[in-house]
């Protein structure tokens, strides 16, 4: 028994029929000379002329919402009845289980409150018209009127002294917030900056030994194919903020090549102890710390954004947006044979800045 | 003495004498003999002949008849004198050795090698120079380390591996088709081997300088690490931001557009 004639379709048709000849009367002719084709021709859903359909659909919306309070529920019972550490197909099972009852629930209401949407609640179109942004004219003549009336009667045009005496007050108020931004930090002048960023707390006779558990490392232990991630002996002495300061300045990798495989120039011959070479950490890029190497080619490759640094020539860049080779820092043996710093670093380590003086960086040979 | 002589036309007597006449003998050779190669010493020397066969027939295409290397022409090896007998079960007892082609990085794959058949290779490969032995049990067994030392091992493995091995040791990409691969099941002693040896781009960790109980200390960590269910849910192969984001744009995104799509879809209509 289907009804073919829609409910309530008198109605609607009437309404249709009146939005088409609105939109024909404010249709410019110059601007769309296409007319607009309107509204499609309203055909009614199954659910209009079938009430079985209707039924049906009313059936899953309430079925979606009645599983609702049962998933609500077994979110409770598993909240008290799962163990914090129960395992499930390699996962927390408790988790699991809180996170599908709760997030099938939400699911379901808003599955539902759609399909009730789309197949029950009544169907008919409606059109909103647009408008321009700007106001009518009235509307900005009447306003300027009132802002006019307004200033006349606060007396600032007769008594001028009351608008700049305010304008100077609220200007004043920007000095106290100027003045706190000096709190950001130290002012970087060249003398600040040479004794902060561009300092290190290597210098001459700091043993290098192994980050982590301060190991001092021997010259002949060291094997060809050697990467050790490593900080200076001295960095033990700082706590805090400190430490964390010189940490992020004066970590190095030590690394160990055949001698014969790798450049080195001539006047960082006693920079290095029978192919043992010492570099900073430091990405000259931004400043992440690198020690992605590779043993076969030299290359050192920067995890954020790829920069590479051979370090069989220097530690010049062969890849990537890195500006500068790798800073080095000689080494020599003491007189037990462990690794030491010959000197500090002899450029400043870490990341490229406007002010940083790049005269002193190797350039290749 | 009454027993043994009233005993002595008794038919198993010549025989009896026989047996007692060798033993003696035999003991007096093991006592008196020159002490020439030990046992063991002479099994060594067997598998280390069992190892050259071998050798020759599954790596000396690459690597040359005696592990010289080649350097130069299509299929290339490098030479193996002192590459040590740890390497040796580490590139073989993982199947990445012998390679099946010429390619940027050796793969895990099958090991076709009985423990007997890569011990032998090993012992071949040991010959050639001093290198790295197979390490001890001992060495590489977590079993017994605190939970100090386990959380030591974790600051030593995000210090020195993860740059390239990936914050919980998931592997990570490196350039022109090399890749620092998965620590997932990979087993005690091959991650032992792999830091003594340095395999492929690898760097060495020796135990000169990463003191074996470190390496320890490592192992106990990924084991603990690797042991831990995910609290969380899918973790998407813990890789961090790139299949998480992969994950949130494609079935996250995708599926609210479906969603939408779905909301403002046409039904059908009745005719």
């Amino acid at each position: 028994m289907t009804d073919l004639t829609p409910r309530n379709s008198g109605h609607e048709v009437d309404d249709q029929a009146q939005q088409r000849s609105e939109l024909e009367t404010v249709r410019d002719v110059e601007r769309y000379p296409v007319p607009d084709p309107g509204l499609p021709e309203h055909l009614p859903r199954l659910s209009d002329v079938d009430e079985k359909a209707a039924d049906r659909a009313t059936r899953q919306v309430a079925t979606m919402f009645g599983l609702v309070p049962v998933l609500a529920i077994l979110f409770v019972v598993i909240y008290f009845a799962v163990p914090r550490d129960a395992v499930f197909l390699g996962q927390n099972a408790k988790n699991i289980g809180l996170g599908i009852t709760a997030g099938l629930a939400l699911m379901l209401i808003g599955i539902g409150a759609v399909q009730w949407g789309r197949q029950l609640m009544d169907d008919h179109e409606m059109v909103d018209h647009r408008h321009g942004a700007a106001s009518t004219k009235e509307d900005v003549e009447y306003v300027l009127r009132e802002l006019d009336a307004g200033t006349d009667e606060s007396g600032i045009r007769r008594r001028k002294v009351l608008g700049y005496s305010l304008g100077g007050a609220l200007a004043a108020l920007g000095l106290p917030l100027i003045v706190s931004f000096a709190d950001l930090g130290p002012w970087p002048t060249k003398r600040v900056r040479a004794a902060t960023i561009e300092e290190t707390i290597w210098k001459e006779g700091i043993r290098l030994v192994h980050d982590v558990t301060y190991e001092p490392i021997k010259a002949s232990e060291m094997v060809i194919g050697q990467l050790v991630n490593a900080q200076p002996e001295n960095l033990q002495e700082f706590h805090g903020t400190e430490y964390l300061q010189e940490k992020a300045k004066a970590s190095i990798i030590i690394v160990r090549m055949d001698p014969n495989d790798i450049k080195i120039p001539e006047e960082r011959r006693d920079w290095q102890v029978g192919g043992i070479l010492c570099y900073s950490k430091i990405c000259t890029h931004v400043g992440c710390p690198i020690s992605l190497w590779e043993q076969q080619t030299h290359h050192l490759l920067c995890p954020c954004h790829q920069s590479t640094f051979d370090l069989g020539d220097s530690g010049l860049v062969v890849f990537g947006p890195a500006a500068r080779a790798l800073p080095q820092l000689p080494i020599t043996t003491d007189a037990e044979g462990y690794l030491v710093a010959r000197d500090g670093f002899s450029v400043p380590v870490g990341p490229s800045y406007f002010e940083r003086d790049s005269r002193g960086d190797f350039k290749g040979e | 003495m009454r027993f043994l002589s009233s005993r002595r036309r008794h038919p198993a007597a010549k025989a009896l004498l026989l047996v007692l006449g060798l033993f003696v003998m035999g003991s007096l050779y093991a006592v008196l003999a020159p002490a020439g190669q030990s046992s063991a010493d002479t099994g060594t020397s067997q598998q280390v002949e069992e190892g050259r066969a071998l050798f020759a027939v599954g790596c000396s295409s690459c690597h040359g008849l005696n592990g010289e290397g080649q350097s130069s022409g299509e299929i290339q090896g490098p030479p193996l004198a002192g590459v040590g007998a740890a390497s040796v079960e580490f590139q073989v007892g993982t199947g990445r050795m012998p390679m099946a082609r010429p390619e940027a990085q050796a793969p895990v794959k099958q090991n076709r090698y009985t423990p007997e058949e890569v011990a032998a290779l090993a012992a071949f490969v040991a010959t050639l120079g001093p290198g790295p032995e197979i390490p001890d049990p001992s060495q590489y067994d977590p079993a017994g380390l605190s939970e100090e030392e386990i959380a030591r091992g974790g600051e030593l493995f995000r210090t020195n591996c993860s740059a390239c091995h990936n914050f919980e040791g998931a592997g990570g990409a490196l350039p022109g088709g090399k890749y620092a691969p998965s620590l997932y099941g990979v087993s005690n002693q091959h991650i032992y081997e792999a830091l003594i040896t340095g395999p492929q781009q690898m760097p060495v960790f020796s135990d000169g300088v990463l003191k074996p109980e470190d390496k320890r200390a490592i192992i106990a960590y990924l084991n603990t690490l690797h042991e831990q269910p995910s609290q969380g849910g899918l973790e998407l192969g813990g890789l961090g931001p790139v299949s998480e984001g992969l994950w949130g744009w494609i079935v996250g995104i995708g599926g609210l557009s479906a969603i939408a799509v779905w909301i403002a879809a046409k039904g059908t209509k009745a005719k």
